[in-house]
């Protein structure tokens, strides 16, 4: 396939970190094996946390509710295996605190809920299909964990007219979307089905880097037969990013402080319309996602399918184990991606890769004075100032940080890869971003 | 010619009668009282009254909105000569300085991880409640520092802040930026302090900290007056400090500390001298 040919669409700004995903590319999805312990947090997506309706002692199997969702930007938490409930306690979180858990020790058997049923997505009506949807547990599987019902249920003021598909997968590193696309090629497409009958809506557009032709060239053979549309995108993170990837796809531009419904268009992951697949097909809940276990700190990265709350620790020894003393253990990928404080803690909905790097992979530079090249500037994908926004973050001038902007911030650290001074800016943005939001919240 | 110049000066006439009949009648009377006290006040603008400036805090004053003992960097010096202006007498209060209550630098206290964030506290206390195992004791990068307008404090070779006894006014800034609260108001006349901001139980603070407070009491059986342990941290009451030399040789871990023998290890700071009595300052 003729990848100059294809007219590779992207935005402006952005840049393209050496990728990495040579380590995992081209390794097959293997089903992770039971761990001793399933640790399943009950705050994994966005919004307000699940709340527990077992009791400690409950035999659980797998699908089997075990926290409901707390209002509507909520969703609800399933066992992902069978077994026994044994504590309700707080564990390590991925986000580095000790946080509410429900620890399940497997049974072993790993027999699937037989209250769950499947339906014919034909035989539903988009609000049906919804409610399948959220009763599932779906949500964002790129990482973000926003609950999928909430993007499909837009005001009645807002046309929507197109469904984007975003299997860009621009974070280094990170394969599993590239795989999921390879390989459940048919389920992403079903759920793409289902997501147009949800939105009553007919244009569909798959969003495809270029570094990924086998994905583009499956998916395209497959997609044409439904009428849905294969776009092959530029290289260049952080391409995957909602906004940038609508820019890039359809041309138009997010306003600032509004979602994407504001111009008409829904953003779901590929990894999210798979599940979604298996939710309506097969009744079955968000139990379990593809995870990449990856770096130069693992002895035999891998793609693996793994149940949510199985212990970081057990992927790496499902790896061959360490490659060497970790320094770093990023849960998803290196550009945005949340360092962990230990292997204990458990993968999540939104852990889309576990990434181990050595001391010697981690050169560290003094930070020296910004040299006003503008680099930062031409960088980032919203056209803020990174440079200005830090330096008032600095100085704890957050009025001036609001002033530039700095809540449009979309956190990608495109400005902190390429600054030649190897200034903190997008943590000085974040910083004052954290400052703004808590100003306005006592306000 | 002529014109022009009779013009011009007709203006500047005019205007210099209106602007001085304006003058006259429109003129703000200012309590001269007010000019007195911003006179003596240190005009840091510190906020430690409670207003935003030094200006205020005079106007405040003499509306007799504000008492005029609540410039603590000014000292009882300030506070009897704002007295004598306002013509009350003066109540000397006790001045009261900042001190950091912890004493794990990172010789003592372990981390959970490595930190290589912004410089700041704020910035690091948000990366999973901060660096340290502790969830009270101090972050050791320097927002205090920062914020002090008196340069008061300093971050020791060990990363603690310590703040300078005979420096610091009492102006509070530091406490408003510390994330963890580990800083505390305390009387300039009292030199013994517990420095200990870690409510953890005791077999907890012994895993992370050699210095942190373990609640066990021996302070309190020396000295039952004035220490009490409240949520496994031991408390002092500043108004009946007693036996602080037995309470200062007897604690265990040395998270009691008596200043006036010195500041923790890796500071620059000297011992202070002697402590002043507030009675004594003027």
């Amino acid at each position: 396939m003729n990848l100059k040919a294809m007219n590779l669409k992207t935005f402006k700004g952005g840049l393209h970190p050496p990728d990495g995903k040579e380590f995992s590319a081209t390794k097959a999805i293997e089903v992770c094996p039971l761990p001793e312990e399933i640790i399943i947090p009950l705050a994994q997506h966005i919004g307000a946390p699940a709340e527990v309706c077992v009791e400690v002692g409950a035999k659980v199997k797998k699908g089997t509710l075990i926290a409901t969702a707390r209002g509507f930007v909520s969703a609800p938490i399933h066992a992902s295996t069978s077994g026994e409930v044994i504590a309700i306690e707080p564990r390590l979180h991925p986000m580095g605190k000790a946080l509410p858990a429900i620890v399940i020790k497997p049974d072993g058997e790993d027999a699937w809920d037989e209250n769950l049923k499947g339906a014919n997505p034909d035989d539903l009506s988009g609000d049906e299909l919804k409610a399948c949807i959220q009763a599932a547990g779906i949500v964002g599987m790129g990482g973000a964990t926003f609950p999928t019902h909430v993007k499909l249920s837009p005001p009645a003021d807002k046309q929507i007219d197109t469904l984007i598909l975003n299997g860009v997968e621009c974070e280094p590193y990170l394969t599993a979307d590239h795989r999921m696309m390879l390989e459940a090629t048919e389920q992403i497409l079903d759920g793409i089905a289902i997501l147009r009958k949800v939105l009553g809506i007919e244009r569909a557009v798959i969003g495809i880097e270029a570094n990924k032709p086998d994905a583009i060239e499956k998916m395209t053979k497959e997609a044409a037969a439904r009428n849905i549309e294969v776009q092959a995108l530029e290289v260049k993170y952080p391409q995957g990013a909602e906004k940038q990837l609508i820019d890039a796809i359809t041309g138009r531009q997010v306003p600032s402080g509004t979602l994407p419904m504001e111009v008409g268009v829904v953003v779901q992951n590929v990894g999210t319309a798979a599940a979604i697949s298996d939710a309506v097909r097969l009744g079955r809940p968000l139990v379990e996602r593809v995870v990449t276990i990856t770096g130069p700190g693992i002895k035999e990265p891998k793609n693996l399918l793994v149940r949510i709350g199985t212990p970081l620790q057990f992927l790496v020894d499902q790896c061959e184990g360490l490659n060497g003393e970790p320094a770093k253990i990023i849960m998803g990928g290196p550009m945005m991606g949340q360092t962990q404080l230990s292997l204990e803690t458990p993968a999540i909905r939104g852990t889309s890769g576990l990434l181990i790097f050595r001391k010697e992979d981690l050169p560290r530079y003094e930070a020296g004075p910004c040299i006003r090249c503008g680099r930062c500037i031409g960088a980032c994908p919203i056209h803020l100032q990174p440079t200005a926004i830090a330096t008032y973050a600095r100085l704890d001038l957050f009025d001036e940080a609001e002033e530039y902007h700095a809540l449009d911030c979309i956190e990608c650290g495109c400005c902190t890869y390429t600054c030649p001074a190897t200034l903190p800016l997008v943590q000085s943005i974040r910083y004052a971003k954290a400052a703004i939001l808590a100003k306005k919240r006592t306000i | 010619m002529l014109a022009s110049v009779l013009t011009l000066g007709g203006i500047g006439l005019f205007a210099a009668v209106a602007l001085g009949i304006a003058a006259k009648k429109f003129a703000v009377e200012i309590d001269p009282r007010e000019l007195a006290i911003l006179e003596v006040l240190p005009g840091a603008n510190c906020g430690a009254c409670g207003l935003p400036g030094c200006g205020g805090y005079a106007k405040a004053i003499v509306d007799g909105s504000m008492a005029p003992n609540l410039c603590t960097p000014g000292g009882s010096e300030t506070i009897e000569k704002i007295a004598h202006i306002m013509g009350v007498e003066a109540i000397s209060a006790d001045p009261q300085i900042a001190v950091v209550c912890c004493q794990g630098d990172n010789s003592k206290a372990s981390l959970k991880y490595q930190y290589l964030g912004l410089e700041d506290c704020n910035a690091a206390q948000k990366v999973a409640d901060g660096p340290k195992n502790c969830p009270g004791g101090c972050v050791g990068l320097g927002s205090c520092v920062r914020a002090c307008p008196f340069d008061a404090i300093e971050i020791t070779t060990e990363g603690l802040a310590v703040i300078n006894r005979l420096k610091c006014t009492g102006c509070q800034k530091c406490i408003a930026t510390c994330p963890r609260s580990v800083i505390k108001m305390t009387p300039l006349s009292t030199t013994t302090h517990v420095l200990c901001n870690s409510t953890d139980k005791g077999a907890l603070v012994r895993k992370y900290c050699q210095v942190g407070c373990i609640a066990c009491q021996i302070c309190k059986k020396n000295a039952p007056e004035s220490y009490q342990i409240e949520k496994f941290l031991a408390r002092v009451d500043y108004d009946s400090a007693e036996n602080p030399e037995a309470v200062v040789e007897k604690c265990p871990t040395k998270c009691i500390r008596d200043f006036s023998t010195g500041y923790p290890e890796g500071s620059s700071f000297s011992a202070p001298s002697p402590v002043k009595k507030p009675e004594q300052v003027a």
